[in-house]
């Protein structure tokens, strides 16, 4: 009986989904909000411009509020996360990390927190931005627990980091909101396209959130790798 | 020439998210969860959404696979019983 009515209600579901999504013309026209994007995101004489791809124009500038929030979401499940770990007693690890994972390690971390860091300061010429690059950089802190099982990552540092780029980002968007009347408003202007500096406020915001996320997600990682 | 990369690539996607309700240990369909993910990246990455696959591969095939490892490692394990 209970199978029967799962099924129902899967279905149900499964079909619902089906018939909106089936309804939505993918890929035929643009809606107002696009066309707008794509007329103004490319015009260089718009101050919410710069970046060399509309999506990275979109995701900052235009609805750089939402990061705001995102960056409030993460912080808030991270909480969640270390409250849910803090009471369970932690597992004994039973063997020792192995040779090649330890000296791995010791060649491949570098690596890591170099790419971290080359996502999010580049975030407004290439693909990424600042939430992949600080999750980047967490698994690398990820990857020295894995291999070093006496290792305490520095926790009053990550706090330190997490709440002093959380203020940089509001700071910057209220300058923005002096300056030029809006929330986050591209106080700096467009620049030269495909240049390191350039894009306005777009690389300052990208390299706060990739700090932010990757302190934050670091402070994650040693809440559930350690003993609290 | 690129369905010949992209279909068997969808049909094993298709197979492990099958076979993840199958499996009675939690640590394998954990990484087999990981697997279908993975296959998403390469999907993304073909449909020209590079800023999606980094940061598909980043946070779902790595911290979310970390956490789910994680919690199962430190929880009882009752897939025995």
């Amino acid at each position: 009986m209970r199978h029967i009515f799962a099924l129902i209600v899967v279905g149900t579901l499964g079909l619902g989904l089906f018939y909106t999504l089936s309804h939505i013309p993918f890929g035929k026209g643009l809606s107002e909000v696009s066309k707008y994007y794509v007329e103004n995101a490319i015009d260089k004489n718009d101050p919410h411009a710069g970046a060399t791809n509309i999506v990275t124009d979109i995701v900052v500038l235009y609805r750089g509020f939402d990061t705001l929030g995102e960056v409030t979401v993460l912080f808030l499940a991270a909480t969640g996360l270390s409250v849910f770990f803090f009471g369970l007693k932690k597992k004994e690890y039973t063997c020792e990390p192995s040779l090649i994972v330890k000296r791995g390690t010791g060649i491949i971390f570098p690596f890591i927190l170099l790419l971290g860091v080359y996502i999010f300061v580049h975030g407004h010429l290439t693909p990424g931005g600042g939430f992949p690059g600080g999750v980047i950089i967490a698994t690398g802190v990820l990857l020295i627990y894995l291999c070093c099982r006496d290792y305490k990552a520095p926790h009053s540092l990550f706090k330190v980091i997490e709440g002093s780029m959380g203020t940089l980002f509001v700071i910057v968007g209220l300058i923005g909101l002096i300056v030029g009347g809006s929330f986050l408003f591209n106080f700096l202007g467009a620049g030269k396209t495909g240049e390191l500096v350039s894009a306005g406020i777009i690389p300052i915001l990208y390299i706060v959130i990739g700090l932010k996320v990757g302190a934050e997600l670091s402070g994650l990682v040693k809440d559930t790798m350690e003993d609290v | 020439m690129i369905d010949y990369i992209l279909i068997p690539l969808v049909l094993v996607m298709f197979a492990s998210a099958i076979s993840v309700i199958f499996i009675k240990d939690l640590i394998v369909a954990v990484i087999v969860t990981a697997v279908v993910d993975l296959i998403t990246v390469v999907l993304f990455f073909f449909l020209q959404a590079p800023d999606v696959a980094i940061t598909q591969a980043s946070i779902v095939v790595g911290l979310t696979t970390f956490i789910f490892v994680v919690a199962i490692m430190r929880t009882t394990r009752k897939e025995e019983e």
